[in-house]
């Protein structure tokens, strides 16, 4: 049996640096079909609080978590998920 | 990400872009004014030996470029320390292993580079006509002459260049600065011929 996560939902704390653009771009590098949409949430001084979805045919959770903080982001909490189960036998 | 890409995101990332250029401008304008004042006073002196003249030039470059180097890295370090700390704490968390953190000790490397290297590199520019003439390189008009109009062009175009970073007349912005560099010149006449 093999599980594989298509669809996270994450509530992430970010610098306003870099910008929206540039954080999904790097959580979208991740993968190679990733899907990313960035929602910003609220705004305050130096911090804004976002909502990303990440869809994908298998996301890597460990390497999306490992571009959230390598950009200076805090995962808050995980909203959603969505998983598949798939035998192996076919 | 190519090492330039990676620069470029680590000033945009701590918003130090426009202070690379200042320091670019300021500094190399240090330089340029530094070696024409030098080289107008070898003019009042004339002397006979360019060696003599390159080596108190060269000195005075690299004591510029040093200079650049240690003052802005000292007081860039502590910038980008305060920067860092103010953000984790809006953040909450320790920022060290993120592109902030890479940020915090590469941006002042990077500025100090670039204020160092300006007033070098703009000083060795301005002594090349006299180091092509100590080889033995002829040149259609005496070399400290010639020296003295690579740094008014110098002048002139990081005139330019403000004014093309502040969209405004490029030409007029050139010959301001110009005209600070002739003022140089004319005082130093004035002043050290007696």
């Amino acid at each position: 049996m093999m599980v594989t996560v298509k669809r996270v939902v994450l509530d992430i704390l970010k610098p306003h640096q870099p910008n929206a653009l540039e954080f999904s771009r790097a959580i979208a590098e991740t993968g190679v079909d990733y899907h990313v949409r960035l929602t910003v949430i609220e705004v305050d001084q130096n911090t804004e609080s976002v909502q990303v979805e990440v869809q994908g045919s298998a996301v890597d959770f460990e390497e999306v978590q490992s571009a959230i903080t390598g950009m200076g982001g805090s995962l808050h909490s995980i909203d959603l998920v969505e998983v598949q189960s798939r035998s192996d036998m076919g | 990400m190519s090492l330039l890409q990676q620069a470029r995101f680590l000033l945009r990332i701590t918003r130090t872009h426009h202070i690379v250029r200042r320091y670019f401008v300021v500094n190399g304008f240090d330089g340029a004014l530094t070696m024409m004042g030098l080289i107008t006073g070898f003019i009042i002196s004339a002397p006979d030996n360019l060696t003599v003249i390159i080596n108190v030039c060269l000195g005075a470059a690299i004591a510029l470029g040093m200079s650049g180097i240690s003052s802005a890295y000292v007081s860039e370090v502590a910038e980008r320390k305060r920067a860092l700390g103010k953000l984790e704490e809006a953040m909450v968390a320790d920022l060290q292993e993120s592109a902030h953190g890479d940020a915090a000790r590469w941006v002042p490397l990077l500025l100090a580079l670039v204020n160092g290297s300006a007033p070098l590199v703009i000083s060795l520019l301005i002594l090349l006509p006299i180091w092509l003439s100590n080889i033995g390189t002829p040149l259609p008009v005496p070399p400290l002459y010639a020296a003295i109009g690579v740094a008014l062009l110098l002048v002139f175009l990081l005139g330019v260049f403000l004014g093309r970073i502040a969209d405004i007349s490029w030409l007029r912005s050139g010959i301001q600065t110009l005209l600070v560099a002739v003022v140089t010149a004319a005082l130093i006449y004035l002043l050290a011929g007696y």
